[in-house]
């Protein structure tokens, strides 16, 4: 039996379910108790478990995100809502140089399961301080897990996940995906980390996109399917760990790969995929590797301009019709 | 010695003897490594805790088993304090399989979760938010555990000093921060990097109880971390210790310290806390002469057997990386 449900309220679900299942579970953030917290994510929380294991917390970013991670080394089992992942920032020493490092440092007897839920991306008229994509930087520090669930079945899952496995998880939602709907099972399932799903199959390109951009990606296919030209959309859902496998075998069903993501395209994770696929399925292309990124600048304010610094539909069916010579290539990226 | 410390509630032998035993041990520790440093047979960074171990003495033998700590870049004194063996804490500086860490720790993240050590740490101040999640995780498991953060005059002055005590005091967490100031970070004084040179202040600011002690004094830091520990299990936690106290020696094994006065840091070695904890097991327990000696003998043996099990430890191989990689 599955229902339709929006995505802010398949996370609170799994919330509310590992929080039922295990008394370590327990939640810090802005705003969280109470007020349900900015998305609505939370609400009815504090009622069901209490001002113990659901607590507000002052606006002290790096404090708090350092108190989760100590509380994850000790044995508790932290999610620390961050209010957007720009404010992480402020944490990265706790992300960067504790929870990540922690394992090896000590040889591997320490873990440290702590869950960091934030969210990004544009969409919300906020400018240049509160619509960043920031996935890259925790992609680049080995040992956290990056999550970005693009529905809502995925998002309660993955969280379930999150909150029954022992690393550092950073857990990257979409501002513009809270309200969005979708299919989610009833009654308790996992998604396994890095088990990448078909949004939608085909067999002449592979769009490979996460978070916000699988949306514009099976828009964009739906399109060029009016074309005839059939696209399968590849979400890796975790890009860590990154289910290469799927993607190696995507491309060698359609021989053709556009990579979407909104993260500015410099030093990106799309081009840390585009590496893997030239370097393992080289021959398999039939078409130089597409990459649709967000431009290399901060976020504008104005509506268009913010319109025109990440992906669109039509970008992403452009970059389609390349790699099947529809279209001429473009000359570089920005 | 402290006038508290006489008459009605005067110390045990057996908490005297502790007292010396730890920092003696301590002492040895540190002097000796310093040798196997100079020999080449530890690389890396070595942050002595020579002259501090006052702090690490009183603090650790307040506790009680199933409380935390979180320590500093220079952190053996609390490893040691804490009852760590010397022999897998050697082991480590050699980089040895048998180390605390199996050789990917080294000096600066030693760590015994198993035992509540949530370890040293190469990051200046980061111990303090680690410590408050460590109280907060023993609330939400209603254990009356006691966490300490040993932090320095350095690390007060990491953002997250105020952030994280802050989170402590409004959930009022079983947490101790305690404040070695040592009036330098490297070679940089106190007077430099703050107006107000008293550090319990900060804590009082935000409402939180705050002493302030004579580090040097083992005795005198043991009844206040004892009595801040009991009001933390009592719910009226946290509690900030700022503890005075000087290095004998510059930052780290390869720095001279030649910004050090010479007049002070003689004014600081002459109130010793490793001579002033020996001074108050003789005078306060009627302890004889020899068996003091044999403590210390006792505890060099200890070192140098520690040393011998190191060298003929093993050390990880690449093979048992290769699964550590995978994981990662
Ligand atoms: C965040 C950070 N900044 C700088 C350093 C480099 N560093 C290591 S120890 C040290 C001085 C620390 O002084 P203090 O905190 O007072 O501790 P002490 O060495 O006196 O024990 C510095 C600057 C560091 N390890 N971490
Ligand atoms: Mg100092």
């Amino acid at each position: 039996m599955t229902r339709e449900i929006m995505y802010r309220d398949a996370l609170r679900e799994a919330i509310d379910e590992e929080m039922a299942n295990n008394p370590l579970v327990f939640i810090i953030g802005e705003g969280i108790a109470e007020r349900g917290g900015s998305y609505k994510v939370t609400e009815g929380l504090l009622a069901k478990y209490g001002s113990k294991r659901v607590r507000d917390t002052p606006i002290a970013e790096a404090g708090m995100i350092g108190v989760g991670v100590g509380a994850a080394i000790a044995g508790a089992r932290p999610i620390v809502e961050i209010l957007y992942v720009d404010f992480a920032m402020l944490g990265m020493d706790m992300l960067v140089n504790q929870a990540a490092k922690f394992r090896l440092m000590t040889g591997g007897s320490g873990r440290v399961p702590f869950i960091m839920r934030t969210q990004g991306g544009t969409g919300g008229g906020v400018a240049a301080q509160h619509s960043q994509s920031l996935e890259a930087l925790f992609y680049h520090i080995p040992g956290l897990k990056v999550v970005m669930p693009s529905q809502p079945a995925d998002a309660k899952g993955l969280l379930k996940y999150a909150l029954r496995q022992e690393d550092p998880v950073i857990f990257l939602e979409h501002k513009h995906l809270y309200m969005t709907k979708g299919p989610v099972p009833e009654g308790e399932y996992v998604i396994e980390f890095g088990k990448a799903d078909i949004k939608r199959p085909g067999k002449d390109v592979t769009i490979i996109a996460w978070s916000n951009m699988v949306p514009r990606a099976l828009e964009a296919a739906a399109k060029l399917a009016e074309e005839g030209i059939e696209a399968e959309v590849l979400d890796p859902r975790t890009l860590v760990p990154l289910d290469k496998e799927a993607i190696l075998a995507s491309v060698a069903k359609t021989n053709r790969v556009v990579i979407v993501q909104e993260a500015v395209r410099r030093g990106g994770v799309a081009s840390d995929i585009c590496s893997i696929i030239q370097e393992e399925a080289f021959y398999s292309l039939d078409a130089p590797v597409e990459i649709v990124a967000g431009l290399n600048i901060p976020v504008p304010f104005n509506l268009e301009l913010e319109k025109a610094s990440v992906p669109q539909v039509p970008d992403i069916i452009s970059a389609a019709r390349r790699t099947l010579h529809l279209q001429p290539r473009a000359i570089a990226a920005q | 010695m402290s006038a508290s410390a006489k008459g009605a509630n005067a110390p045990s032998r057996e908490l005297l003897e502790k007292l010396f035993r730890t920092a003696y041990k301590i002492r040895v520790f540190e002097s000796e490594g310093i040798k196997l440093y100079r020999q080449g047979l530890i690389r890396g960074y070595f942050h002595p805790y020579l002259g501090q171990e006052g702090i690490a003495t009183g603090v650790c033998a307040a506790l009680k088993e199933g409380d935390y700590i979180a320590s500093t870049h220079r952190g053996h004194g609390h490893c040691i304090a804490w009852g760590a063996d010397v022999k897998r804490m050697v082991a480590e500086l050699l980089q040895k399989e048998t180390g605390y860490c199996r050789g990917y720790g080294g000096s600066m993240h030693i760590a015994d979760i198993s035992q509540g050590n949530l370890g040293a740490n190469g990051i200046v101040g980061a111990g303090t938010p680690l410590g408050v999640g460590a109280a907060l995780a023993n609330q939400i498991r209603g254990s009356d555990a006691v966490t300490v953060t040993f932090s320095s005059d350095g690390g007060a002055n990491n953002g997250t000093f105020l952030e994280s005590l802050n989170l402590a005091a409004i959930w009022n967490l079983a947490f101790v921060l305690v404040v070695e100031n040592n009036h330098y970070a490297v070679s940089t004084r106190i007077e430099e990097s703050t107006r107000d040179t008293d550090l319990y202040k900060r804590g009082l600011a935000i409402g939180v109880e705050s002493h302030q002690v004579d580090g040097n004094d083992p005795l005198a830091v043991y009844h206040l971390m004892k009595d801040a520990a009991r009001k933390c299990r009592e719910g009226k936690g946290p509690i900030l210790i700022e503890a005075k106290t000087f290095r004998h020696m510059g930052h780290h094994v390869n720095d001279p310290g030649k910004y050090m006065p010479s007049e002070e840091l003689a004014a600081w070695k002459a109130k010793d806390p490793v001579d002033r904890a020996r001074a108050a097991l003789t005078e306060m327990s009627g302890i004889e002469i020899s068996q003091i000696e044999a403590i210390e003998q006792e505890i060099r043996k200890e070192f140098d057997d520690a040393v011998e099990f190191s060298r003929n430890s093993r050390e990880i191989t690449i093979e048992e990386f290769q699964q550590f990689i995978a994981a990662y």
